[in-house]
């Protein structure tokens, strides 16, 4: 399987104007807005009593001088994309000088942790159940979970977090009498040291993640069985599978090699266009359950006035997204043979 | 009266829509009739005793900054859904004119069109609205006219989308090539031939970017972004988290704004099955 090159410059060239259509929406909204970011941190640091006036005025001064915000625009555009581009995304102004990609570093490994759990397990088991609902030879109970799916994938997952939070962490906790639920919030118990080479670390970050990953389940399984079975559906009819059928060859066989198989593309591509909306609804979820990872440090940057963490955070999150997707852009020839890519 | 049955037989066989607009219908009499009912005032802080679960006096009890949340809900489920209304109808308008103009018309305008929408695809609009939203207002204090006009920053993509793609493909079929060789002008053909026939499509990006707005406006506002004054549903929800209604085990405050949330968003999705039956005759469904 040959990729025309002209197809895989194209996706390049796509990705670098996302990279910097965000970097440059990143640059300018914080010029066009009256607020000023250095003023108001100070402001904050000021009205919770850490500073005086005078050195408020100096902090002020030395902040803007650190930030390059004394030098012509044109400078600051430049050496913002040249830092953009290696990956340097500047330091956080509230807990001057750590650097947000450092902060980038200790939280992103929680989300993927949790959120690609849930969006691998939900892919594959709402997939699987999508194609058995719309085989016509699988058993007929399958289809009475279709009703409860597809109203779940209605909700916002962190409305869904809620509830879970409710009823399997403070209502359990009273139901048992304290004896089992889940946490309520964090990724790890507050007594537990971090450990990578503890196994009951791991067994502890696995128990705190349930709940989150949990409401990203729950919501996005539906989404994923409701598309599968409509190209089941479809596929079932065509005569292809006819002719497997009538070779006599067994039902799993024809099932798996032939319709399931055929199924798959659109929900690849499904799985790509969907990648912005999981990423919102795991940053979502996690702030819901105060859960350590990017998401949850996004609405902290928020609630301190931190802006230089807030812009690199999400300009992180939407590189992460541009690359899957160009990831995926690449995968997809190798998936279906039958598209031609020369025009 | 014969267009309300007519309407009522064609529900019959379509339950998905006849749902979705029963649930929405009620949502909007219980928003509109119920503030002949309550005091609108206890809809804000310190009108109410704090923390009462539901009794005969507060049926939906009070929360712990002492609103009535029977009023708030009333208050706030209505303003909720007319951010999501504002938002989804500027979204629907502006995407209607480029979706038509640029899918019609082709060339560099389309081409730029699509690009834009494309990139901005790419980019998740909920990043983009917090960014938006943090950055050209204070977060705590925007009118609920300014959540709405940030929401439609981004709610015109998804229409653009579909209805240039629909466009796209309806411009080669014959009715439209007839349409163009007996003179009509290119404005003539969009209103009078391909706009009617489009009519499902269009609510169909109407009750999406409807509910794309709510959406947006409730994961704002879940982080405190937005009127903290207001007692919208996304703010009922940060106002929970704030005062950890959670450890004090007050249901009543928790779950009424999730089961109104949910009401919603149950309805658009019950309104768009419908509609895709309606867009798609053939295709029938068994949800």
């Amino acid at each position: 399987m040959r990729i025309p090159l002209s197809y895989v410059l194209k996706r390049i060239g796509f990705l670098l104007m996302v990279m910097w259509t965000a970097a440059t929406i990143n640059f300018i909204l914080p010029h066009l807005s009256p607020k000023d970011p250095v003023a108001e941190q100070v402001q904050q640091k000021i009205s919770s009593g850490g500073l005086s006036a005078e050195s408020a005025q100096e902090m002020q001064e030395a902040l803007r001088t650190l930030y390059g915000l004394d030098k012509p625009l044109w400078q600051q555009y430049v050496k913002y994309l040249w830092n953009t581009f290696r990956f340097d995304l500047g330091r956080s102004i509230y807990s001057y000088p750590r650097e947000v990609m450092d902060i980038i570093g200790q939280t992103i490994w929680w989300t993927v942790g949790f959120g690609g759990t849930a969006t691998v397990l939900a892919f594959v088991i709402g997939t699987v159940l999508g194609a058995l609902v719309g085989w016509s030879k699988a058993p007929k109970f399958l289809s009475a979970l279709i009703p409860p799916l597809a109203m779940f994938s209605a909700v916002p997952s962190f409305i869904l977090a809620l509830v879970l939070i409710y009823f399997m962490s403070f209502k359990l906790q009273q139901w048992t009498g304290g004896a089992f639920y889940f946490p309520l919030r964090g990724g790890y118990s507050s007594e537990t040291i971090i450990n990578i080479a503890d196994l009951n670390f791991w067994k502890d970050v696995i128990w705190h993640s349930i709940l989150p990953a949990l409401s990203m389940l729950l919501v996005s399984t539906g989404g994923w069985a409701l598309g599968m079975r409509a190209m089941m559906v479809t596929v079932e009819g065509a005569d292809y599978i006819t002719f497997a059928e009538a070779k006599g060859l067994k039902n799993r066989r024809v099932f798996f090699r032939y319709a399931l198989r055929n199924c798959m593309l659109p929900q690849i591509t499904s799985l790509a266009m969907q990648l912005g909306t999981i990423v919102t609804s795991a940053t979502l979820v996690e702030s819901m359950f105060s859960y350590p990872g990017i998401g949850n440090r996004l609405g902290t940057a928020i609630s301190q006035f931190d802006y230089y963490t807030m812009y690199g955070i999400i300009f992180f999150l939407v590189m992460g997204i541009a690359v899957a997707t160009f990831i995926v852009d690449m995968i997809y020839p190798f998936l279906d043979p039958r598209i031609s890519y020369g025009s | 009266m014969g267009k309300t049955k007519g309407f009522l037989s064609y529900v019959r066989r379509n339950p998905a829509l006849g749902w979705g607009f029963g649930i929405l219908l009620a949502l909007f009499l219980f928003t509109t009739v119920g503030q002949l009912f309550v005091v609108r005032e206890n809809a804000y802080p310190l009108k109410v005793p704090v923390n009462k679960p539901p009794s005969a006096q507060y049926p939906f009890g009070t929360d712990s900054q002492g609103k009535d949340l029977l009023a708030g809900m009333v208050v706030g489920t209505g303003m909720t859904l007319s951010i999501g209304m504002i938002a989804g109808v500027i979204g629907l308008g502006v995407g209607t004119i480029l979706g038509f103009t640029s899918g019609y018309y082709g060339g560099i305008f389309d081409t730029v069109v699509k690009f834009i929408v494309d990139v901005l695809m790419t980019i998740p609009s909920y990043l983009l609205l917090l960014l938006i939203a943090t950055t050209v207002t204070d977060p705590g204090s925007m009118k609920t006219v300014e959540m709405a006009l940030i929401l439609s920053i981004v709610s015109w993509v998804g229409p653009t989308r579909t209805i240039r793609s629909q466009v796209l493909s309806m411009k080669e079929r014959a009715f439209v090539m007839m349409a163009k060789l007996s003179g009509m002008s290119g404005i003539e053909i969009i209103l009078k031939e391909m706009m009617p026939n489009l009519m499902p499509y269009l609510a169909i990006s109407l009750a999406g970017a409807v509910s794309g707005g709510v959406m947006g406006s409730l994961g704002l506002e879940a982080l405190g972004i937005g009127n903290r004054r207001e007692p919208t549903l996304g703010m009922m929800i940060y106002w929970v988290r704030y005062y950890g209604a959670f450890l004090r085990g007050m249901w009543w405050w928790i779950l009424e704004p999730v089961i109104a949330i949910a009401l919603v968003f149950i309805a658009f999705l019950l309104i768009s099955i419908g509609l895709d039956e309606v867009a798609n005759p053939r295709v029938r469904r068994k949800v």
